[in-house]
């Protein structure tokens, strides 16, 4: 069974009473019930913040919550299927700046910055996409070819790519971007920015993929015990490279989608994300040790991270202290995920 | 060294010939080599199995076992030789599925995913897919529940497979395999990890399977087991086929023999005691008591005495000795090493105080798999080996050699990492460590599980030399061969020490005072 929240409605749909005994047996149902914890304590911030203020529930401001986090979002779901298979991605919040960036900086014409005008702007998102592969095709070659320690490797990634970014962009701010980087972050479709709706629907399709196809299970199979998956029939290895490369690609997507919203790309664009990312996947139960945790319980990590950040907002405390909360959040959101889920944390 | 290897020439093995194949067999491999760089693993190895039988493979460690294993269930190619299954010859090595359908292997090592579901451990990579072609959960949970109880399996197959004990998980494993349409399973060293009830359920189970035409191969280091389960059994010794034979022809004396290569020596010579009456005692324990595991326990272990504590799984003995060397702490009672009283629950204390530990999993507490002999086996003793927290490295190899020496054990150096060591040459860093420092008391729980047979006399032999010494040595098991030199074995029982018996006892004796039966009334 995926413990998915979803698996379990399927299954009281289809077997109700089975269901029934399982619930009155114990121990399964609470072990997939976990999945849910984060559910009540993001009702109950929910609570507090209309009582807070009541902006808070107002639909303007979900949208507002739910549009700044699609991007860190999305690389909350590439670092999940990372960490299901037992391997970690710290570069993901540089290819989210450098993938942008190298788009920008071959299409937006000279004379702007530090732009070369080389592309026409229609080929801004495939170059983007395009980078993002290619630091995941990096990555993987360096981790599953050549068994280098993946921490160690996706840390030097960090470190170079940010390095290349600042270098092409001499440290500056790509301005006057075109039409087509933009859309993603500023159209509306149905009535709600374009980005919320890639977003859910990345992470529908992930749930989706992660808890009923063979290639999903696969990725649990392998962070939980590889030489069984291997014994399995599984091809490892392709899978790892498929989900390595994925992820790069998922973050050059988030990258298009903040530089589209700010119109612009820092140099520091996703500077000091991956952090956030992993706080957010571990508060929603993904084990570091791979092979655990579901991508529903993810998206309700970094959803919770986002609605306190909003709360305090609302609630007017100083911008300059906002920092500081944020760890504290942090802590306390993997306290409350502790006691909720019960078992102790790897 | 009584350890070393000899050159062996292989002895003829006539109980294998002249028997005319009633049916082609399972498996069969003929003039099996393997080499892992410069070592020969199997040497023109061979085995045949024949359907429906249970056929044991026994042989000392590094004899050829595992990878003979390896090799029958496609994990890797031979060198040289052939696999056949039922006459035809064996599926390429990438071709998994059709390796899945002839042979399968349980392995010591788990091959569960611990964080899924039994059910999905069953069917992972041909889950069953709905109309819609993604996982239908339902279909899965209800193959696997009709596997489970097509084979009687009493596990729900919506348990993680993590919670599952030793036991169960050898009973998914092999349901698993036999839904892969293998009718010929592989238990690898099954009974290693399991207490004697759960062993006996095993067998049960084997037996049941056997009668539904499963075909075993069983690996085991329990004669006994062979004995009581098989009906054929090959020995291995240096990656050699030596001999095939039905179990019931070859006595065990002969069996051992094949196996070390020489004549057994029977019995062990009944050793004359070295008690020293004079010396202050050892091991002094007064009235002690902890929580629900043992209480009122009182003993003496004399210089140069060897007293044995047996006792059944969830006796208390394991947690006696290790309140001796510090690992657990008593709530009440007293107890004094040699005439000092190490503060309780302190291991350092106890160590200061003279004794020396080998601990019940040498792979859980014995060492450090990764460093090398010469660190393992000085680990304790770092005062030995320099001053002021910095360590001489000489010093330390010189230390390290002499424990090599005097151990026998097996490597080309002190530098090696222990984990590339076999089991047997383990476990003797292990007791060169509970040496190191000249113990007044020695303490050894559970000291040649996991052992081979010639291994187990050898660290047996340094006990006893050990005790002669003047050394108290206290032994905690429930193996009757760990048992035999002692001078007097106490017999725990749900906690308490129920009997005391001395040399010269018979098996059913103790047996039945470790079971907690009497045998007089």
């Amino acid at each position: 069974m995926p413990d998915t929240v979803l698996a379990d409605t399927a299954a009281q749909a289809v077997e109700p009473k089975q269901k029934r005994t399982a619930l009155l047996g114990g121990r399964i149902p609470l072990a997939r019930l976990r999945d849910l914890a984060l559910v009540p304590a993001i009702v109950v911030i929910a609570i507090v913040g209309q009582i807070v203020n009541p902006v808070f529930l107002q639909a303007d401001n979900l949208i507002n919550v739910l549009q700044t986090m699609s991007e860190m979002a999305l690389l909350v779901l590439a670092q999940t299927m990372i960490l299901i298979v037992k391997k970690m991605d710290l570069s993901l919040e540089s290819t989210m700046g450098l993938a942008p960036g190298v788009a920008a900086w071959l299409v937006v014409p000279t004379g702007a910055g530090h732009g070369l005008g080389l592309l026409p702007g229609a080929w801004s998102i495939p170059v983007t996409l395009a980078v993002g592969a290619l630091v995941g095709v990096i990555n993987s070659l360096l981790i599953i070819r050549f068994g280098l320690n993946g921490f160690i490797v996706t840390l030097g990634m960090l470190i170079v790519l940010r390095g290349i970014l600042t270098g092409i962009s001499g440290g500056q701010t790509f301005f006057q971007l075109p039409e087509s980087m933009l859309y993603t972050g500023t159209a509306e479709w149905f009535g709600m920015p374009a980005s919320i709706w890639i977003c859910l629907a990345l992470f529908a399709i992930a749930i989706v993929v992660l808890g009923w196809t063979s290639f999903g299970r696969s990725l649990y199979a392998i962070g939980g015990n590889v030489d069984a998956a291997k014994a399995a029939g599984i091809r490892t290895d392709r899978v790892l490279w498929i989900v390595i490369v994925t992820g790069s690609v998922l973050a050059a997507l988030a990258g298009l989608m903040l530089s589209g919203r700010l119109a612009s790309v820092a140099s520091a664009q996703g500077n000091g994300y991956i952090f956030t990312v992993f706080a957010a996947a571990v508060i929603g139960g993904i084990s570091l040790n791979g092979g655990k945790g579901t991508m529903f319980g993810a998206f309700c990590g970094i959803l919770l991270l986002f609605m306190i950040q909003n709360v305090l907002t609302l609630a007017g405390v100083p911008a300059q202290w906002i920092g500081a909360l944020n760890g504290l959040i942090i802590l306390v959101a993997l306290a409350i995920s502790r006691i909720t889920g019960g078992k102790v944390q790897e | 060294m009584s350890d070393g290897e000899r050159e062996v020439s292989p002895a003829p093995a006539p109980a294998d010939d002249g028997r005319a194949p009633t049916a082609l067999p399972v498996v069969e491999a003929a003039g099996i080599v393997k080499r892992f760089g410069p070592t020969v693993a199997l040497n023109g190895a061979r085995i045949t199995i024949k359907p429906g039988e249970t056929h044991a493979l026994v042989g000392r460690n590094g004899a050829g076992k595992s990878t003979l294993v390896s090799v029958l269930t496609g994990l890797h190619a031979p060198d040289e030789g052939t696999v056949t299954f039922g006459g035809a010859p064996a599926p390429r090595l990438s071709d998994r599925d059709a390796w899945r359908q002839r042979v399968a292997c349980v392995y010591q090592k788990s091959t569960i995913i611990p964080t899924l579901t039994v059910a999905e451990n069953l069917f992972l990579n041909r889950h069953h897919h709905g109309s819609n072609r993604l996982i239908s959960w339902s279909g899965v949970r209800g193959r696997a529940q009709e596997l489970l109880s097509t084979w009687s399996v009493d596990v729900d197959p919506q348990t993680p497979a993590g919670e599952l004990d030793v036991e169960q998980r050898q009973f998914v494993e092999i349901a698993r395999a036999l839904s892969f349409g293998a009718r010929f399973i592989i238990l690898d060293e099954p009974t290693a990890q399991l207490d004697a009830a759960a062993i006996s359920r095993l067998f049960d189970r084997i037996r049941d399977l056997q009668r539904q035409g499963v075909t075993f191969l069983f690996i085991s280091h329990h004669l006994q087991e062979v004995y009581e389960i098989c009906d054929m059994v090959t020995v291995f010794r240096d990656a050699r086929h030596i001999v095939t034979a039905p179990v019931a022809d070859l006595p065990r004396a002969e069996l051992v023999a094949a196996m070390t290569g020489e004549a057994a020596a029977g019995l062990r010579q009944e050793r004359s005691t070295t008690l020293d009456r004079s010396a202050a005692p050892a091991l002094s324990v007064q009235a002690l008591g902890s929580d629900g595991t043992y209480t009122g326990v009182s003993f003496q272990v004399g210089a140069g005495e060897i007293v044995g504590l047996a006792g059944a799984a969830a006796s208390g003995r394991t947690e006696v000795a290790e309140t001796v060397v510090g690992l657990r702490a008593a709530a009440t009672g007293d107890l004094e090493i040699a005439g000092r009283r190490p503060r309780p629950g302190s291991v350092p204390a106890a160590l200061a105080a003279g004794a020396g530990f080998v601990p019940q999993d040498r792979h859980h507490q014995g060492f450090v798999p990764d460093m090398s002999i010469a660190d393992n086996a000085t680990l304790s003793v770092p005062k030995r080996i320099g001053k002021n927290g910095f360590l001489s490295r000489g010093r330390r190899d010189r230390l390290a050699d002499g424990m090599i020496e005097k151990l026998a054990i097996k490597t080309p150096g002190p530098d090696l990492p222990v984990s590339s060591l076999s089991g047997g040459n383990q476990q003797k860093v292990v007791m060169a460590r509970a040496l190191a420092d000249d113990p007044r008391l020695l303490v050894l729980i559970n000291p040649t599980a996991g052992v081979d047979v010639r291994s187990k006399e050898f660290l047996l032999g340094k006990v006893e030399e050990t005790a002669e010494s003047g050394t108290g040595v206290l032994i905690a098991s429930d193996e009757l061969d760990d048992l035999r030199m002692c001078d007097r074995i106490l017999v725990m029982f749900q906690g308490r020490v129920t009997t005391e018996i001395a040399r010269g006892w018979h098996d059913h004796d103790l047996v039945a005072a470790m079971e907690g039966v009497d045998l007089n009334a």
